[in-house]
């Protein structure tokens, strides 16, 4: 899986930590744009949405973040913060699963890898999810398909759309079988959510790989994509690895997607909320929830 | 027949039959007697490997060349077998094999892996790891199986779906998680069988299913051994320490229920004797149909839904949710 991208990304990350604290550079108040190696001041890159002003690289946001940006301010109301990961198979490889779990609760204050709530968007109210790709590479474990899978569930109940922020490396190894079994549980609930004819729209967003792109990332009735987003279903070090094959510069990147047919459009992060407001509006039925085949004398709504 | 790291002290007894068996003949002398003995010697040696394997042993025995193969199991469980090609869009993957055909009663829909004996085989057929045309022929079958109430059959036995450009640029992620959604809608039975290697969503994407069965040395895993040591273990040596974490096994994965029955092999594993392993198989599959006789479409929709539905342990405010048997 491409958790493997994860892993080198973060030993690189270590590394330049280290670097920056011999030269004492406060990593605080100055940020490189690790695409185009701008020096931006960090207030600055924070007022623009954290997408750099010179060269419009999208960094990765933290899921406080994108709700702060996406959706209207006060409408965020959090659900299912209770659910927490379990280490059933008490994995250990060079750490316990248990160990990693504490350290990436105690680092991002929550308890798994999703936020899930409802909020609105421009005025539009909406089931939302966020993956945090900060909480162990955003991996899909148990909490995460079943927080998913209760976002949908919510949507089927209260009628308003859903909304998924995927950012995600795939299946978390450290729950075997299970983590593969949540791709099943959220596809799953995608098809019972489709004939309530409820709108989904998926936002990917950097990276989104693996079991979650093979499941319910790609599996919008809209795809969307942030700019320069990797989305794959093998990351770029696994394809090397495995057959020995050298991407091409941009191969898996939103724009490729795009191009292949495989995304609605590549929407920049400034203008997601209205697109996926206005989107919203134009796709959701006068008689949302009324499902399939229901003769038109038996639908409720206006 | 390619012998396993794991069967070295049978594989030492077994020389001594050839040879003995070599020198009968060259010689013309009597060695049946001495013959026998080793034989009887090498049964017990192999029944008291096969009574202790380790996980990585299982997923030796699943990856053996001359396993049977899906489309060999498909001819052998059904009458009136014919096979089908081509996802009507791209391209006839030859990694997923499928057709139609009668099991019993039963007219049904068979989808497959398709891995190869030989390297000319697996070469033709990309060691069973399709692309994402592979995924949509098998989806178009579904497709077919649905419009005609035919209940369907898979056999699950890759290695994964495709790591390639190719596979990426017609959307691997996208075949696999639309067979996802469609195989939950589907109004027919939906019966799995792993049948040599489950590899991840590749597996999966064809294995969304009302009943899974496993082999008994078949495995079903998030990521190969192989894959989990060198990425979370940092060596590629550790394969069989990842194994055994991962809870691969059909016992293992019984017991989580996500399997609902093993299907015994013969002893040595399946690929001693092709013929008893698809009776098993057949047997059971027609066992299980027989069960859902009367059911009405919904019902095996609701079923799917309902098993899916409470896969993932969590806890929530103190409580553990949908725990394993072995905790």
């Amino acid at each position: 899986m491409s958790i493997v991208d994860w892993f080198a990304k973060k030993e690189k990350s270590n590394a330049q930590h280290a670097q920056s604290a011999k030269l004492n550079i406060p990593g605080d108040v100055w940020i490189k744009c690790p695409a185009c190696s701008a020096i931006l001041f960090q207030k600055d890159l924070e007022a623009n949405h954290k997408v750099c002003g010179e060269c419009q690289h999208h960094f990765r946001l933290s899921p406080a973040e994108r709700i702060a940006t996406m959706t209207d301010a006060g409408s965020f109301v959090s659900h299912d913060d209770a659910v927490g990961p379990i280490d059933f198979l008490s994995f250990k490889d060079t750490e316990s699963y248990q160990l990693r779990i504490q350290k990436a609760q105690s680092k991002s204050q929550a308890k798994d890898a999703v936020l899930t709530g409802v909020a609105t968007i421009q005025g539009v109210s909406v089931n939302v999810a966020v993956m945090d790709f900060g909480f162990m590479g955003g991996s899909m474990g148990s909490v995460v398909g079943e927080k998913i899978t209760r976002t949908i569930e919510r949507a089927i109940q209260n009628g308003h759309p859903v909304l998924i922020f995927s950012s995600s490396g795939g299946a978390r190894m450290q729950e075997g079988i299970m983590g593969l079994m949540q791709m099943a549980k959220t596809s799953a609930a995608l098809q019972q959510l489709a004939t309530h004819r409820i709108p989904y729209v998926s936002v990917m967003c950097d990276p989104t790989t693996g079991g979650t792109s093979a499941s319910f990332a790609t599996l919008g009735d809209i795809n969307l994509a942030e700019p320069g987003a990797l989305i794959s279903f093998a990351g770029p070090r696994v394809i090397e690895q495995t057959i020995r094959q050298k991407l091409p510069k941009g191969a898996q990147r939103a724009e490729f997607l795009l191009q292949h047919g495989m995304l609605d459009k590549v929407v920049h992060r400034k203008e997601l909320p209205a697109t996926i407001a206005k989107l919203l509006r134009l796709l959701t039925p006068p008689s949302l929830g009324t499902p399939l085949g229901t003769p038109p004398s038996q639908r409720s709504g206006s | 027949m390619k012998r396993l790291p794991f069967e070295k002290p049978l594989s030492e007894l077994l020389d001594k039959i050839d040879q003995l068996k070599a020198l009968a003949q060259s010689e013309g002398i009597d060695l049946s007697a001495e013959i026998a003995k080793i034989e009887e010697r090498a049964t017990m040696v192999r029944q008291d490997l096969y009574a202790n394997l380790t996980p990585i042993d299982v997923v030796q025995i699943a990856r053996h060349p001359n396993r049977p193969d899906a489309l060999s199991l498909a001819m052998m469980i059904t009458d009136e077998w014919t096979e089908l090609h081509g996802d009507r869009q791209f391209g006839d993957d030859p990694s997923i094999i499928g057709g139609v055909g009668r099991l019993g009663d039963h007219r049904v829909v068979i989808i497959g892996h398709q891995k190869g004996h030989d390297t000319k085989e697996n070469l033709h057929r990309n060691f069973g790891m399709p692309h994402p045309e592979g995924y949509r022929k098998a989806m178009r079958l579904m497709m077919l199986a649905n419009q005609f109430q035919m209940p369907i059959i898979t056999f699950i036995d890759t290695p994964g779906a495709y790591p390639g450009l190719t596979a990426e640029e017609r959307g691997q992620a996208e075949a696999i998680a639309r067979n996802l959604k469609v195989m939950a809608g589907l109004e027919v039975p939906i019966l799995s069988v792993v049948i040599g290697e489950g590899g991840s969503g590749g597996a999966l994407g064809i294995g969304l299913s009302n009943r899974l069965f496993m082999m008994q040395y078949a495995v079903y895993s998030v990521i190969s051994p192989e894959g989990c040591a060198s990425i979370l273990f940092r060596d590629a040596k550790k394969a069989d320490v990842a194994a055994k974490a991962l809870r691969i096994t059909a016992s293992d994965i019984m017991s989580m229920g996500i399997c609902h029955g093993i299907l015994p092999e013969p002893l040595g594993g399946a690929h001693h004797d092709w013929q008893a392993v698809a009776t098993t198989i057949q047997s059971q599959l027609i066992d299980t149909l027989r069960h859902y006789e009367g059911w009405t479409p919904e019902q095996w929709v609701t079923e799917r839904w309902q098993h899916f539905r409470k896969l993932g342990p969590f806890i929530e405010n103190g409580e553990p949710a949908n725990m394993p048997s072995f905790c």
